[in-house]
């Protein structure tokens, strides 16, 4: 009758395929979800049911402009740090000189759009996960469904559409920061000028370099609001349930981003050779 | 206590509710739970805490499906309706919820304007004017700038209920609409269920644990104890009931079979679903 069972060895073996199947069910669900918010995003407005401008203009400003000193000032620093750090080992070459391009093209290329994409999963991840978990168990969602209020047009498509507005422009604004930064260690330390470091790092950055880098950013903003969403309105067990989504939300959208990552580099730099 | 019948509701039946089954996890929450409401009269739903209230309400407005049992609102089986199909009947009716479920990025204006701005054509001006009037209704005249989290739990309840009955529906459900409310406030809700019936012949469904306003305002009551249907009928039937457990809810008295401290084991066993032998009523 009672089912209190004794620990055994194939344990590890069961837990692993738990979490295996939490996967599993996690990227199902924001399949579903993305598929639900494609279709509010661009099917209804064809047949004249818009999303809602002024939630679209809050969450522009919550999610994106509101964003912006952090990640400028620690996409700065970043770039600060990675000049410091080839310089120092350029120099062994006898290269000092040519750090701009090395930062340059390792920011447009990759660091700028990751380092905003982790920066966002954590600050407006975490914030719409915590926000719709809230709304789930304070029946607001309930209460949106009951009048025949859908909750994916209404609380999923403004945060999605603004944030694959969003994030590839902070991904921008983390590139221009990180060569700032960059900027900053060449003209203090190396009494570099501003004509000389521009002609050094856009040497060897192309457009591709920036478009394929602005593309991930843009494809990470997809993974980001429905991994948090999803995780926000799946909801169950009050505040407790809240914190968990939470943090399952920005640990699954970093997870995710790394991936997606690592198969756009390959696909890119291998199979296309941009 | 007369069940009604099986199948499709006679005219005038506006909710018909078929022996539903819900389980949670392996736990039976309801068991063969039916009864109806006719049009215009107040349906009351008793019964003390986690018996199943609240999930039955789940089950009628369509946010819950039920594992057996049919559900009909105005004359539609509306048992496998998914969200989209639900649209139009959810539209002929309000809900006001236990927390009362105020979007807490509004203000408590814009929650009651809500449904008239998705669902009317209504000019700006038009809206403006019956969100003031329905705010007055629940006796919260110039409240319309705050947002919920500025007013107290009685006042979020009384926006939740102006909201509910913002687009003047045909059937309002309401869950536990006094509690938390004071004796004067409660009333006030009360009277509104009633002024809402006798002005507007409006259909409601009542969840409360709460016997004063309870037997003010019922057409029909249905007890429910355990997940299942105790008694049904009119407030005289229920009141003149010789189900002890019946008579001991009524009267609110802490003696009598209903237990106020289960044994733990039993508790657990109850959370396990194998509690297959209920606590004899007899
Ligand atoms: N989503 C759910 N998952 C698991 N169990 C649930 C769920 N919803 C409700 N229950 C359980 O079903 C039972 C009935 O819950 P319900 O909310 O309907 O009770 P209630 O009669 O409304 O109680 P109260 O008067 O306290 O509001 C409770 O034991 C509750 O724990
Ligand atoms: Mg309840």
């Amino acid at each position: 009758m009672t089912n209190i069972r004794l620990p055994s060895i194939l344990d590890p073996v069961a837990i692993i395929g738990k979490k295996f199947l939490d996967i599993i069910k996690l990227i199902g669900g924001v399949g579903l979800l993305l598929s639900d918010t494609f279709f509010w995003g661009i099917i209804a407005p064809l047949t004249g049911k818009f999303p809602d401008r002024k939630s679209i203009e809050k969450q522009l400003i919550d999610e994106g402009v509101n964003s912006v000193p952090i990640v400028g000032l620690l996409s700065f620093t970043v770039g600060l740090i990675l000049a410091m750090q080839t310089s120092f080992n350029l120099e062994k070459l006898g290269a000092a000189t040519y750090f701009p391009a090395l930062v340059a093209v390792a920011t447009v290329r990759e660091l700028g759009p990751l380092i905003s994409s982790i920066i966002i999963s954590g600050r407006v991840g975490a914030s719409i996960a915590a926000e719709l978990g809230t709304m789930v168990v304070a029946e607001e969602i309930d209460a949106l469904r009951s009048m025949s209020l859908h909750p994916v047009r209404f609380l999923v498509i403004p945060r999605v559409i603004a944030l694959f507005i969003m994030l590839p422009c902070l991904a921008m604004l983390a590139n221009v920061a990180s060569i700032a930064g960059a900027f900053v260690f060449g003209a203090s330390t190396l009494d570099m000028s501003f004509a000389s470091f521009k002609q050094m790092a856009f040497e060897y950055m192309t457009d591709t370099d920036v478009w394929t880098g602005l593309l991930k950013a843009a494809v990470f903003s997809f993974l980001i609001s429905g991994i948090s969403c999803y995780n926000g309105l799946t909801v169950t067990g009050g505040a407790e349930g809240v914190g968990r989504a939470t943090t399952r939300s920005v640990v699954f959208s970093i997870f995710a981003i790394i991936i997606a990552d690592g198969i756009f580099t390959a696909v890119f730099y291998y199979l296309l050779k941009l | 206590m007369i069940i009604p019948e099986l199948g499709p509701p006679k005219e005038n039946i506006i909710v018909k509710a078929n022996n539903l089954v819900k389980e949670f996890e392996g736990r039976r929450v309801l068991d063969n739970v039916s009864f109806e409401v006719k049009k215009g009269e107040v349906l009351v739903i008793m019964g003390g805490s986690g018996c199943g209230k609240s999930t039955t309400l789940r089950i009628l407005i369509g946010l819950e499906k039920a594992d057996e049992g049919n559900v009909w609102l105005f004359n539609e089986n509306i048992t496998a309706y998914d969200d989209k199909q639900f649209d139009a009947i959810r539209k002929r009716f309000g809900v006001l919820f236990q927390s009362g479920a105020l979007f807490n990025s509004m203000t408590v204006g814009e929650n009651v304007s809500l449904p008239l701005h998705q669902h009317t054509e209504l000019d700006e001006n038009v809206i403006q004017i019956i969100m003031r009037m329905k705010l007055e209704m629940v006796g919260l005249t110039g409240f319309e700038h705050l947002k919920p989290a500025e007013i107290s739990g009685g006042m979020k309840k009384r926006v939740g209920l102006a909201r509910a009955i913002a687009l003047d529906p045909e059937l309002v459900f309401y869950d536990e609409p006094s509690a938390g409310l004071d004796p004067v406030m409660s009333a006030v809700i009360d009277e509104l269920i009633l002024d809402l019936k006798k002005k507007m012949n409006i259909t409601s469904v009542v969840v409360t644990h709460h016997m004063d306003s309870a037997f003010k305002i019922a057409d029909k009551m249905v007890m429910l104890y355990q997940g299942r249907v105790l008694a049904y009928g009119t407030p005289d039937e229920i009141r003149n009931s010789d189900d002890p457990v019946v008579q001991q809810f009524i009267s609110g008295s802490a003696d009598g079979p209903i237990p106020y401290r289960t044994s733990r084991d039993l508790y657990l066993q109850t959370l396990a679903g194998i509690a297959e032998e209920r606590i004899d009523t007899r």
